[in-house]
């Protein structure tokens, strides 16, 4: 489960709508499933089908979690003309079971959010609550 | 030369589950190649075959990526901080 606020999610798709054409992405910073603080990133990947965040990006993000006694929760990305599901590639990247892997689809005009975790080669979807 | 490691969350249970050690080495080089010493189920994921750094690791030295400082070679200072990140990716491909 992640939990996570309308405005944060609203953070997320507005990301991910400004990078287009490429993929959008970012870092989840928070504590048991809630997310805290969204961070946005450059895709440093400068494509529309694949997206690495900015590592200066995730070193001032672990560093501002490590302060705050928080952690960095997960990561979000787009997938600019499929749906909102881990691709091989996500699977083969995706390293951390501990991470959420939140996924925007933008291939409709509505934006489509979804929350995956990623353990050994397995994608499992989990419940997403936005509330405000 | 005595650095400290910082070490990501992913790694830390290949390496003994510490978020932070101490580290010997003249070069980012000469550390990473110790830690794959003792922790060589990590070697993978930190070095190429030739020794030069993992396409998917990011390694900082206090606010510095190494890429820019010469790679595995970069020079070490007593009390530098070295943060291991591996990269954050993926994509639709």
């Amino acid at each position: 489960m992640l939990s996570l606020s309308t405005t944060q999610r609203d953070a997320i798709v507005a990301t991910c709508i400004r990078a287009l054409p490429n993929e959008g992405c970012g870092l989840l910073l928070g504590a048991s499933d809630v997310v805290a603080e969204v961070v946005e990133s450059t895709n440093v990947a400068d494509s529309a089908k694949v997206y690495e965040v900015d590592p200066g990006v995730l070193l001032r993000a672990t560093r501002r979690a490590d302060e705050g006694g928080i952690d960095v929760l997960g990561v979000f990305h787009s997938h600019t003309h499929s749906e909102a599901y881990p691709s091989p590639t996500d699977v083969a990247q995706a390293p951390d079971p501990a991470w959420h892997y939140l996924i925007v689809s933008l291939r409709n005009s509505r934006a489509t959010v979804r929350s995956f975790r990623v353990a050994d080669g397995a994608v499992s979807e989990e419940s997403l609550i936005v509330a405000d | 030369m005595a650095a400290v490691l910082r070490i990501p969350t992913v790694l830390r249970p290949a390496m003994g589950g510490a978020s932070v050690i101490a580290v010997e080495g003249a070069t980012v080089g000469e550390v990473l190649l110790r830690l794959t010493t003792t922790y060589p189920a990590i070697k993978g994921q930190l070095l190429n075959p030739d020794g030069t750094l993992h396409r998917f690791l990011n390694v900082y030295v206090n606010d510095d990526d190494v890429r820019y400082l010469g790679g595995v070679n970069a020079s070490l200072a007593n009390d530098d901080e070295i943060t291991l990140l591996p990269a954050v990716a993926g994509g639709a491909r």
